[in-house]
């Protein structure tokens, strides 16, 4: 690790005052601030394509819930531009750090939906190969996937790549002390990863006004050294755009990055939560007019970049891979109950094999 | 053979790992220029340089937490604590991630790293310098622990752990840091991880007992020598994976057994040990099974440490307790009486 003597200008960190925003509620553009560019036209369509696919996946996965088929899902609803932004700015060999909440995001980044929904049937922990995927296994205890982050990135820049990654992180995380020790880390060690906050207003039931007195989550880097940037979460043209240039920051050798997204959490926490004890049904419903599909469906229409029959594809797209998903998940998976004692350690020890022997009794008993 | 301080070994085993795997990485408070507070990484930082070990800042779960990540990434990380109740902060990283990754991801990654912990007591160190902590890592499905009673096991026991494809907890009793013996460093002859090792043999009852312990107990056999009682000792040097075969074939044979932890007794790792025993030597078994360790307490002020650590005396009083003349164990009923 080599000692940096420059210090940067707080004024080189801080965010936008307000939260940058390309296309306001009604779907209509308004004029972003200098340095960040408008995304290509064919990454707003496919954007907008992997949005509507996202939807209906979550709609799905909610389903799947009601129907047994789902031990616990937290949905995205109201998050897509955040979720499919979040991947949509990454390399296929930069590597992602998400949450229980990223499925969609994850779904997005090509993984086969029942290998991301396999920890939430109850099947296995990760039901994904994360070394081909380079997707970290979805991580539940709060705001400690953000320091492997660090070290990944820390590892990648060791090897010579210029892969960057890309740590998922919700509000009520950032007041985890580990999320406070991977800024840090990140930004004396220069490391290539985009911490990327979904400010969805809540964690669990606890208002984000409880969670935490800052200005913005996004002034939590300035304090560390790490260039930061808040951004309207709802408006995937602002999204894509910070996200795309903090990934290039970090690619060429700037350092972290922190972007914090506001959002909304349309649904409850997850579909076990009963949401109507800790907020208003008013709140959801005004956030409703914000939606960032809607948002990007109208502003790609009034660019003329998108017409009846590419909605019409798009949603006939999203409805196969529900259905897809649907019939897949309704099958039983196969399950090996020796399989819990494979992967403890590279070689089982002789305890584990005696309790493996002894689980193959009680199994053989119950055949009996 | 050389004879060298286990801390020497410790040194080496890094210096050697170092310069044989360019996978392996050692950070952690102080492990620079400093080379560590007991000077365990002494010169690495000079001879290896900042890329191989390095100062990070003030914080163990970020250190642990990195560790993790780079392993992801493919290093070899050797993480140092700087005290054993120092770890604490690093507990969530440690039991949610380090002891779980590869079977969350069903062997597809792996964490090749370990984290080593000075630990226990016996050195006047004030409050939250002196902790026992085995028995966390112990009860922590997925880790390995792992601690030497000698320079030579030191060494070697710290090669096996950077080289082994498992996160290991390698903890280092700190009041044997200064304790000198002979290592084989360019000639093996220590065992594995899963293998104890029997210290002295004899036949009238065996001591169990591991890291800071074992000159206590060897201390003890030597003592019951003179009285004419043959102690067996054995070193576990490896808590995880444990070594039931030699820890069972030696109360076979002694039919006695006690059992000496320097960790506070309750839920500790000897009553583990005890219940194994009981549970495979029961019908060797002349007495019960019985445990030596330290006070449920806090870790005392260093003024008072010599009461509260398990010493030769201590170890002798249960020796004595092991009913040769058939007697029940007074110090027990003592206790139901009152
Ligand atoms: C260390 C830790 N503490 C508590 C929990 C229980 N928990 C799960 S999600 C959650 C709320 C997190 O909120 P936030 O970070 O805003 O993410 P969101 O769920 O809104 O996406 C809590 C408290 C946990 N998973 N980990
Ligand atoms: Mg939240």
């Amino acid at each position: 690790m080599s000692v940096r003597t420059s210090r940067q200008t707080v004024d080189g960190l801080l965010p936008s005052p307000v939260p940058v925003r390309f296309v306001a509620e009604d779907g209509t553009a308004v004029q972003p601030p200098a340095g960040y560019p408008v995304p290509a036209d064919e990454r707003l369509l496919e954007a907008y394509r992997r949005m509507v696919l996202g939807r209906r996946f979550d709609r799905q996965a909610t389903a799947l819930t009601k129907q047994g088929r789902l031990a616990v899902y937290p949905s995205s609803r109201g998050q897509e531009a955040c979720q499919i932004a979040g991947v949509l700015a990454l390399r296929e060999d930069d590597w992602v750090f998400p949450t229980y909440r990223e499925s969609v995001a994850l779904v997005s980044r090509g993984i086969d939906p029942v290998e991301v929904l396999t920890l939430l049937r109850g099947g296995w922990h990760c039901g994904y190969d994360p070394v081909a995927t380079r997707v970290a296994p979805q991580c539940t205890p709060l705001a400690t996937q953000t320091i492997h982050a660090v070290g990944m990135a820390e590892a990648l820049r060791r090897k010579g790549q210029d892969g960057v990654v890309m740590a998922f992180i919700g509000d009520g995380g950032t007041s985890e002390g580990d999320f406070h020790e991977a800024l840090n880390y990140a930004a004396v060690l220069h490391a290539p990863v985009v911490f990327f906050v979904q400010n969805n207003k809540y964690a669990i039931s606890v208002p984000l006004a409880k969670q935490s007195a800052a200005p913005a989550l996004a002034y939590k880097g300035i304090g560390y050294g790490i260039r930061s940037e808040q951004v309207d979460g709802n408006d995937l043209v602002a999204v894509l755009s910070v996200l795309t240039a903090a990934v290039e920051h970090a690619r060429t050798g700037g350092g972290p990055f922190l972007v914090e997204a506001h959002t909304y959490r349309m649904d409850a926490h997850t579909n076990a939560d009963d949401a109507t004890r800790y907020r208003e049904t008013g709140e959801v419903e005004r956030w409703e007019s914000a939606d960032p599909l809607a948002r990007l469906e109208t502003y790609l229409r009034e660019r003329g970049l998108l017409d009846p029959e590419a909605v019409a594809s798009a949603h006939q797209a999203a409805e196969e891979f529900a259905a897809r998903v649907r019939d897949e998940m309704n099958a039983d998976p196969e399950m090996d109950p020796f399989e819990l004692f494979d992967h403890v350690f590279a070689e089982p020890t002789p305890q584990l094999r005696e309790q493996r022997a002894l689980l193959a009794s009680e199994l053989t008993a119950q055949e009996d | 053979m050389a004879a060298m301080t286990m801390a020497q070994a410790l040194n080496a085993a890094l210096r050697d790992a170092l310069r044989e795997d360019e996978r392996a990485l050692v950070f952690g408070e102080d492990v620079g220029p400093l080379g560590g507070v007991f000077r365990i990484t002494d010169g690495l930082t000079k001879e290896f340089g900042e890329d191989r070990c390095f100062d990070t800042p003030l914080a163990e779960a970020g250190i642990v937490g990195l560790a993790v990540g780079m392993a992801m990434g493919g290093f070899r990380p050797v993480v140092e604590m700087q005290f054993d109740a120092f770890a604490y902060p690093a507990f969530e990283q440690i039991a949610s991630h380090v002891a779980k990754l590869r079977n969350r991801t069903r062997g597809r990654l792996s964490l090749p790293m370990v984290i080593r912990i000075p630990y226990a007591g016996g050195i006047g160190g004030v409050e939250h310098h002196c902790d026992s902590s085995e028995a966390y890592y112990a009860h922590t499905p997925g880790l390995k622990v792992v601690t030497p009673a000698t320079p030579d096991d030191a060494y070697w026991l710290l090669r096996d752990a950077i080289a082994d494809p498992d996160p290991v907890i390698f903890m280092e009793p700190k009041r044997l840091y200064w304790s000198k013996g002979e290592t084989t460093l360019g000639d093996r002859r220590a065992a594995g991880f899963g293998q104890a090792a029997v210290l002295r043999e004899g036949r009238d009852a065996t001591l169990i007992a591991y890291g800071p312990s074992i000159p206590v107990a060897l201390q003890a056999a030597e003592a019951a020598a003179q009285d004419g009682i043959a102690l067996e000792v054995v070193d576990l040097r490896t808590i995880v994976p444990f070594d039931d075969a030699t820890v069972v074939s030696s109360v076979r044979k002694t039919g006695r057994c006690v059992v000496i932890q320097e960790a506070q007794g309750f839920a500790g790792v000897g009553a583990e040990i005890a219940a194994r025993v009981q549970e495979r030597c029961f019908h060797s078994l002349a007495a019960p099974v019985l445990r030596v360790s330290g006070f449920d307490i806090p870790y005392p002020p260093p003024m008072l440490e010599h009461s509260h650590l398990p010493d030769v005396d201590r170890v002798l009083d249960a020796v004595d307790r092991l009913q040769f003349g058939d007697e029940p164990d007074v110090f027990h009923l003592a206790g139901e009486a009152s």
